[in-house]
């Protein structure tokens, strides 16, 4: 294969090599020069124009009766506008490309070079000028107009009693949470996730979860490097000499006793290490690296320790509100006709949720919440019949490249009815802290809050 | 400055390595910038494959490739990394540091009638800047993990984080690095090619005299000095970001099973950036081809270009609003809706200039008596690709429009056409136009029809199409559409697309054949082959160094004067001063 396609590129190169030698000779037995372009080659070029006009022409309406549907009808209430707005527009430019690809086509396929003919001059005429500066100008006006009245409604403040659904993206899936019965998302810091916690929800519980987790493994990480036995040996080498110094007298300063006796006693720690048997060999790279580890990890307390306590509107403490937060994956659903405003967030990179069917889209940013509102108006069960395809679904995908498995990354989206929805969410489990520490929490909260022993903590682990 | 004469010897490396002289470092950058293109064309055929044949086995990319194709088929990593290179080097290294390098240095002291640039150590600095920058992004594809892979905008934080994916190790700090030598020989090109124009223009040469093509150069090298720094700024904080422990662009992160500690910044700080940057880069690449192509439209329809000063100020207009549009990158980053509707609106201003380009080129068209050189087939292509891409534009810069074809094909079509077709357009025209100038030769006009109308074809054959699989809601990068049902039409479309590109890359052999071979063996050319009005063509076939042996030319009138009624011949140059009674245009 390899071979041939070498065969190819060598006997290609050839023929053109001999084709334009031959070129070459004939020009020059006709006393031909290249810049002379002769009338036979104009009017050739002059006709090609015309032919390829038609079949680009073809081309494209085959294309628009094929495919010009390019997706089935909105099924959000935004989507209807913009979807007029699209056909406006596309109504519009399709016009124009027509009208100017002729023209510039026809023109230059008509007016080729002929020897007698002599080009009109023709520098310049105002009006003309000021007719296609004016028209263009009233034209996008009308487009800009219409398309920023479409863009005032669609991203309006959502009404107060929407339906707030975030959707959250990592590497590379898609993580949905719902507010729960009291209609508050709880507190979320990145800080906490783990598997068990996927969007790092803010409890009390999990935060001494993560606290223990991070301590076990500094603690570890601790012991490692302590009893490193390269380190250990230079340490005790180091101390041996300065307290029976090898070489004479050194500057003649005597020790303190308090520091000889410190001396004494870190040896005699280094020494029992040493012979504990719990020493660990390190490569200088891995000692360096879990020395570094045990700065990320001391500074990672820190910042669990500075999360706030701090109150939402209903009084809930921040984190309560997210110990009835529903979390799903795989698929999510929503109820017809009913607005949902979409906060996004991203654990990792910057992610977009791209949700074609609703003509809605978002990025996921990493630290900065965004939002999307938006009115679902057909449930997935009308779509399947309006689409005549029973295996049809709604589906949000990545549409911000994220990695390596980007085109992979997407959720499914169910548009129920509002009973169909009301049943599906109750079936979804609720988050909430480790069982056994979950009572643990301060008197008056506890009253406050709804605990509820997780049947199942299946839906929140990864 | 008259009357200078060169008459040193010159050795080999001062004549042809280390050159001062702006013809011998212009074809430096031509012969550098089509290096780079031809990288950039293979790598696009190389993931035209995976996407025509997902998961098929293509030994041609395992031999290249190696083990970022294991048993031929591209890996998922190595298709991102080949997407952003392609995209890194067709923009900045070809159309940028190509088009500009080549052109601005060839044409402005020559059409101005000036005897070089005004530093000439500044433009050859600007040259040798721009190649270690080509080496530097050609060398970041061997390295481990492979190239920077998130795409030619690199937005972090998955260029900044290494855990993200591989191509965001050593690759992505060598694309950056690499970034920051390209925007130093821009800023250095940029700054020699303002400072000639404004103080070096010969007698005569007044502002309102000048060929279009210099107005281009012009209004794109004032664009490059002021937002090139930008994006210096932009990539400096980045390599912060990535190794020195910053966080301009980092915030609540968790990646890798762990918790970075970074809080504050903000990805979206980038953006703004980077696109303040990166939109006037597209009229930074559109522009020279504009300039081009109205001096080869009127050349060869031997009729003045139509509305002469109305063409001066579109360019101006559309340099001036290219700064304040950069948000409608951004339509979907979250942005408040109502700095969204001021972007729209600036936006969609610049389709006025840009309207009134087109009917002006179609009007020089208009009762013409068109020759039709491979450059004038080049540069009427390029009115055809700039209208259509163009067109697109609207429908993007309707924010309402653009949330659900934001990042899909319909985007890559738009781009493709208008900025990728139209500039290679023109950067082709001037290389079959200016050739003589080069190289003292002609390049054969067949091959040069063979290569057009394969170009031409396939070009459309490639992008026109992907507005279909955009608008049906296609993302773009991408590596398998197989995933989801509600793309299998993609199926339809890609094997076709790749047809098309494999052989529009094929076509291009047609020219780099002609290219080299004209070299050596084409037809010598006489001093006015095309029979043109400006200033170039009155400069010895020999291609001096200093460019005129004696006097610099004097300048008597605009340099648009084909078919003038008032003379026999269908070309004044404009060293041919004015008939009594004669008025100027």
């Amino acid at each position: 294969m390899k071979l041939f396609i070498l065969l190819v590129v060598v006997v290609g190169i050839v023929a053109i090599a001999q084709l334009a030698r031959v070129y070459e000779l004939t020009a020059r037995l006709r006393k031909t020069k290249e810049e002379d372009i002769s009338y036979a080659d104009n009017r050739l070029n002059a006709k090609l124009w015309l032919l390829f006009m038609v079949l680009f022409y073809a081309g494209f309406i085959a294309l628009i009766v094929k495919y010009g549907d390019y997706l089935p009808v909105s099924a959000s209430a935004h989507g209807e506008g913009v979807d007029k707005l699209m056909d406006f527009n596309m109504y519009i430019i399709i016009a124009v490309f027509f009208v100017v690809n002729t023209l510039l086509f026809v023109f230059a396929s008509k007016y080729y070079y002929r020897k007698d003919r002599k080009a009109k001059f023709f520098p310049h005429d105002n009006r003309l000028e000021l007719f296609w500066t004016i028209v263009p100008s009233i034209v996008l006006a009308v487009i800009i107009i219409f398309g920023l009245r479409t863009w005032n409604e669609m991203t309006g403040e959502a009404a107060p009693d929407a339906l707030r659904v975030e959707v959250y993206a990592k590497q590379f899936d898609w993580t949905v949470r719902y507010p729960g019965d009291n209609n508050e998302f709880g507190l979320a810091n990145y800080n906490l996730i783990s598997t068990t916690n996927p969007l790092g929800i803010v409890t009390k519980e999990g935060i001494v979860e993560s606290l223990e987790a991070i301590e076990t493994e500094l603690a570890t990480l601790k012991a490692d490097v302590e009893n490193e036995r390269g380190v250990l040996l230079r340490e005790k080498a180091e101390i041996e000499e300065e307290l029976h110094p090898s070489h004479g007298h050194g500057d003649g300063h005597e020790m303190s006793a308090e520091r000889k006796a410190h001396l004494e006693a870190r040896l005699h720690e280094v020494e029992s290490a040493l012979n504990s048997g719990n020493t660990t060999v390190l490569s200088e790279e891995a000692y360096e690296a879990k020395k570094d580890k045990i700065s990320r990890l001391e500074r990672h307390i820190q910042r669990i320790m500075e999360i706030e306590d701090f109150s939402y509107e209903s009084n809930l403490r921040a984190w309560e509100a997210g110990t009835d937060d529903r979390i799903v994956k795989g698929e999510f659903h929503l109820p017809v006709r009913k607005e949902v405003e979409f906060i996004f967030r991203s654990r990792d990179v910057i992610h977009s949720a791209y949700m074609p069917h609703f003509r809605a889209q978002m990025n996921c940013v990493p630290g900065v919440p965004t939002r999307f509102k938006m009115i679902p108006t057909i449930t997935t069960d009308s779509m399947r019949l309006v689409m005549n395809n029973p295996e049809f679904d709604y589906i949000l995908l990545c549409n911000k490249v994220c990695g390596a498995a980007h085109f992979n990354m997407a959720i499914k989206i169910v548009i129920d009815t509002p009973e169909q929805y009301e049943a599906w969410l109750k079936e979804q489990a609720e988050y909430v802290a480790k069982e056994e520490t979950a009572p643990a929490v301060e008197p008056e909260a506890a009253e406050s809050v709804e605990v509820v022993v997780a049947d199942s903590q299946t839906a929140i682990v990864e | 400055m008259a009357g200078h004469n060169h008459h040193h010897e010159e050795s080999f490396i001062s004549k042809y390595v280390f050159s001062q002289d702006h013809k011998m470092i212009s074809k430096q950058f031509l012969l550098t910038a089509i290096v780079m293109g031809v990288v950039a064309v293979m790598l696009s055929i190389f993931f035209r494959l995976q996407l025509g044949w997902p998961g098929e086995s293509f030994s041609i990319l395992e031999t290249f490739l190696g083990k970022w194709a294991p048993d031929g088929v591209l890996d998922r990593n190595a298709y991102l990394a080949l997407v952003t290179i392609h995209g890194t080097i067709m923009v900045f290294f070809v159309l940028t540091g190509g088009l500009s390098g080549t052109f601005s240095n060839l044409l402005i002291p020559l059409q101005i009638g000036a005897r070089d640039m005004a530093s000439g150590f500044l433009n050859m600095l600007s040259y040798w800047f721009f190649l270690v920058s080509s080496v530097i992004m050609i060398f970041s594809l061997f390295v481990e993990g492979g190239a920077a892979s998130g795409g030619w905008t690199v937005y972090p934080p998955l260029s900044a984080l290494p855990q993200a994916m591989p191509g965001s190790g050593t690759g992505m700090t060598l694309w950056l690095i690499s970034m920051v030598l390209f925007v130093a020989s821009s800023l250095l090109g940029g700054l020699n090619y303002i400072v000639t124009i404004i103080n070096l223009r010969t007698k005569g040469m007044k502002m309102t005299r000048l060929p279009l093509t210099i107005w281009a150069f012009l209004v794109t090298a004032i664009l490059g000095v002021l937002s090139f720094p930008v994006l210096v700024s932009a990539v400096v904080l980045l390599l912060m970001d990535r190794s020195m422990g910053t966080a301009f662009y980092l915030s609540d992160i968790h990646i890798g099973g762990e918790a970075l500690d970074v809080t504050g910044g903000s990805p979206i700080l980038y953006q703004h950036l980077f696109w303040f940057l990166g939109h006037p880069e597209v009229y930074i690449v559109l522009l020279p081809a504009l300039g081009i192509s109205s001096e080869i439209i009127s050349t060869n329809s031997r009729k003045p270009i139509f509305g002469y000063r109305a063409m001066i100020g579109s360019i101006l207009a559309i340099g001036f609003l290219s700064f304040i549009v950069w948000g409608h990158h951004m339509f979907v980053t979250g942005m408040n809706p109502f700095i969204g509707s001021v972007f729209v609106f600036t936006t969609l201003l610049i389709a006025i200039p840009s309207a009134v380009k087109a009917f002006n080129y179609i009007t020089t068209l208009w009762k013409g008596n068109i020759k039709f050189t491979p450059a004038m087939l080049f540069s009427v292509g390029l009115v055809s690709t700039f209208v259509t891409g163009g067109l697109t534009g609207i429908i993007l810069a309707d924010s309402a429009l653009d949330v659900n074809v934001h990042d899909t094909y319909f985007v890559v079509a738009h781009f493709h056409i208008v900025m990728g077709m139209s500039a290679i357009f023109g950067m082709l025209a001037g290389v079959y136009h200016w050739y003589p100038k080069m190289y003292g030769r002609l390049m054969s006009t067949k091959l040069g029809y063979a290569h057009f109308w394969i170009t031409l074809v396939c070009g459309y054959g490639v992008f026109f199409p992907m507005h279909f699989v955009g608008l049906a809601g296609a993302p773009r990068r991408y590596y398998d559409y197989s995933s989801f049902e509600f793309l299998d039409f993609v199926a339809d479309f890609n094997p076709i697309i790749s047809v098309f590109a494999i052989v529009g890359g094929i076509g291009q052999l047609f020219f780099l054949f002609n290219f080299f071979y004209s070299i050596f063996r084409g037809q010598k050319s006489d001093a006015n082959p095309w029979k043109s009005n400006t200033l170039e063509w009155t400069t010895p076939v020999e291609r001096i160094h200093g460019n005129w042996p004696n006097e610099l030319p004097v300048v008597h009138r605009w340099a648009y004067d084909y078919s003038n009624p008032a003379y026999d011949e269908d070309f004044v140059p404009q060293i041919v001063p004015l008939k009594a009674g004669e008025e100027e245009h």
